[in-house]
């Protein structure tokens, strides 16, 4: 990762050119929204949505957009935002471009908890897991990172994709055999674990928003400290910001932002992974840009992969965790064949 | 990452005039130690269990003198085949890993890390749930497919004037990202009943291994194991890199798909029995080299090894939390995945 560029990066036009993406990803975020209103196993035409949405009349298409749609795609909104900035976060906070929940083992620590709160405590319900979840996430993260160090370099980048491929491994296997231990759990665990915003009770997305919102605010208000973290330790030190201090903020912030989503939708994997990156490619490696991109590219990812689920495999759904890991993991693999190529040279 | 080269601290054993055998003492002592412990182990899965039988019972049993109907079905239909379907299993897996880890010269390069165990249950499961759980012999054809197709695509994909041990990882993570989404996918795609049996299947297990399945294994093994052997000197070759082993007159593209296809081969026909059985593949060689004090990667050793672990955890995951029966490839993912963690961090250690 390169810091921030300094010419081009600043001029008044091209920060036009960004607001403008910034309102585009508006747009498309607010079209993807009533499409997922829209689209769904019954059809209902575009106006009697709208009237369904602006003057409810406790009708049966009312009900359906209000009790159903609407809280799947606030969740889905919230997923969204919470993966895409928790993948940005990550990147940023280790300044390695493969950093993502699904490939550090973080979903599968997250899994793990969850499983341990649903088999050992009988825990069924969202707001009881959502802590768990949380301590999951918090736990594998500072284990990975631990693991692989923090030299930024592309050995380490490669050591990071190891060693979560390592985690992944063991506590996945752990988490199989208390699933299989304990057959009860596995019925709901099985669809919890793909990733779905299917089936979720309605509640859920109003639990969850507070603490995506909190974790949001805080990466707000790290922001531009970021792109010192970005340019190295030493450099951003003697910019006068406080690492070690930034650095916790930021693993809390992973922790509800990530933990968050997780517990409400179960591990939707590459969504963390992807949106940063192409949020990079839009506009440049400035982290007070990428933030805000991300913050509309996850929700747009999110709900875009949810729509193609539900129509693409009538009369049943595709979970939305996989639809975003058949997009995904091509673009895994395109990161790995370039970066590869690059440190052959 | 890349090993060190082997050191040749070996002794050769001329048997005939014109014929040299070079082995390394340390390497039979490991044989005969891992023969020790599977005897041991074999000894330990037939007397115990849910239905006990007195050693001598069991030795009846074995030489056709019992009479007791229950024992000979026990000992000869349930326990002696899964003995000799962990043996061939953990045989084929490590010898799969050790001539994976040798070719990429990397530890970590083993069937199940870059991703061929992922597509064989990919083939595996199109079989179970679309055809339903019909055919047994179906079964060892879709690991087969899945496998090799697999490993064609990483091989393409990471192939760039030869195969680079870390891109071949890399690019194999990635595509097993990918299969892994398939896989999950076709579990929900099935009924509850038959999720349940193909996640069992995916978690890699020994359970209720018979006869019709260890003879098909055993066939394989009676062809692959020499052929391994046979190309196991290419291998110590190319350890030293593919320049030296090329300049040594080694054709090396043609020595590593050779290798290859025999790697994949064993890893596939162990997938089709056992289901895709964790870490032992990439363990084995580990430990055989370990305790070999070898210095590059040892074959038989590895084999022995593999076969000996497969064993023990085997053992372990039957009697654990008897009656329930853990599958044996969660069982040996949950340690392996430990080991590997504990292998990563002691060598980034050391290279800091």
């Amino acid at each position: 990762m390169t810091a921030p560029s300094t010419s081009s990066s600043h001029g008044p036009s091209s920060r036009l050119r960004r607001s403008a993406g910034l309102f585009a990803l508006v747009a498309l975020l607010a079209l993807l929204v009533l499409c997922s209103i829209g689209v769904g196993a019954r059809p209902i035409s575009i106006d009697i949505v709208w009237r369904a949405l602006v003057a409810p009349d406790g009708g049966r298409d009312a009900i359906i957009v209000w009790q159903l749609r609407m809280p799947r795609t606030l969740l889905g909104i919230l997923v969204g935002v919470g993966l895409g900035l928790s993948g940005a976060m990550m990147q940023a906070l280790t300044r390695n471009p493969l950093a993502a929940p699904g490939l550090l083992g973080i979903n599968a620590g997250a899994a793990f908890f969850v499983v341990i709160a649903i088999s050992v405590f009988g825990i069924t319900n969202f707001s009881g897991y959502v802590w768990f979840s949380m301590a999951g996430c918090a736990a594998t993260a500072a284990l990975v990172y631990r693991l692989s160090g923090n030299t930024g370099s592309s050995v380490q980048q490669v050591r990071l994709i190891l060693a979560g491929a390592a985690i992944s491994a063991c506590l996945g296997a752990a988490t199989g055999i208390i699933t299989l231990y304990n057959s009860q759990t596995f019925d709901s665990y099985r669809f919890w674990v793909v990733g779905s915003l299917q089936n979720r009770v309605p509640e859920v997305a109003f639990q969850v928003l507070p603490i995506i919102l909190l974790g949001a605010g805080m990466v707000v208000a790290l922001g531009g400290r970021l792109n010192a973290l970005a340019l190295g330790d030493d450099v951003g030190r003697a910019l006068g910001v406080r690492i070690t201090q930034v650095r916790a903020l930021s693993m809390v912030a992973i922790t509800l932002l990530c933990g968050g989503s997780t517990a409400a939708a179960g591990p939707v994997g590459f969504v963390g992974l992807m949106v940063p990156h192409a949020v990079r490619m839009i506009v440049g490696p400035d982290w007070r840009w990428i933030l805000p991109y991300s913050v509309l590219a996850g929700p747009i990812v999110v709900l875009a992969s949810d729509i193609v689920g539900r129509i693409i495999a009538p009369p049943g759904e595709l979970e939305v965790g996989i639809v975003t890991a058949f997009v995904g993991a091509p673009v895994l693999l395109f990161l790995v064949l370039r970066k590869t190529q690059a440190s052959q040279r | 990452m890349t090993e060190a080269s082997p050191k040749l601290n070996r002794t050769t054993w001329r048997p005939l005039p014109g014929v040299a055998l070079p082995y390394q003492p340390r390497s039979l002592w490991l044989l005969a130690i891992s023969l020790i412990a599977i005897t041991a182990l074999v000894i330990a899965t037939l007397l115990t269990g849910e239905f006990t039988l007195s050693p001598s019972g069991v030795w009846q049993t074995l030489t056709g003198q019992q009479d007791d109907s229950l024992a000979n079905l026990v000992v000869l239909e349930l326990r002696l085949p899964r003995i000799l379907a962990c043996l061939l299993v953990g045989l084929a897996l490590g010898l799969s890993g050790a001539i994976f880890q040798g070719m990429a010269r990397n530890p970590l390069a083993s069937p199940d890390v870059v991703g061929f165990t992922t597509g064989a249950a990919t083939g595996v499961l199109v079989l179970l749930l679309v055809e339903g759980f019909a055919v047994t012999a179906s079964l060892s054809v879709g690991a087969m497919v899945g496998g090799f197709g697999t490993a064609l695509i990483v091989y393409l994909l990471a192939m760039r004037r030869g195969v680079h041990g870390q891109r071949l990882i890399l690019v194999g993570i990635a595509i097993g990202a990918m299969l892994a989404a398939i896989n999950s996918y076709l579990i929900t795609r099935a009924e509850l009943e038959s999720a349940q049996a193909a996640r069992i299947w995916m978690h890699g297990s020994l359970n209720g291994v018979s006869w019709p399945q260890v003879l098909p294994l055993l066939l394989w093994s009676l062809i692959l194991v020499p052929a391994a052997m046979a190309l196991s000197r290419r291998l110590g070759l190319l350890e030293f890199g593919d320049d030296i082993a090329a300049g040594l007159g080694l054709p090396v593209n043609r020595s590593k798909t050779q290798l290859i296809v025999v790697s994949i081969t064993l890893a596939a026909a162990a997938i089709s029995v056992g289901g895709p059985i964790g870490f032992v593949a990439l363990a084995a060689p580990q430990l055989a080299r370990k305790l070999a004090g070898t210095g590059g990667i040892a074959l038989l050793p590895s084999a022995a090894v593999g076969a000996t672990l497969l064993l023990a955890a085997d053992l372990l995951a039957q009697r654990l939390l008897a009656p329930f029966q853990i599958p044996v490839g969660l069982l040996t993912g949950a340690l392996g995945g430990a080991y590997l963690l504990f292998l990563l961090s002691r060598e980034w250690r050391r290279v800091d």
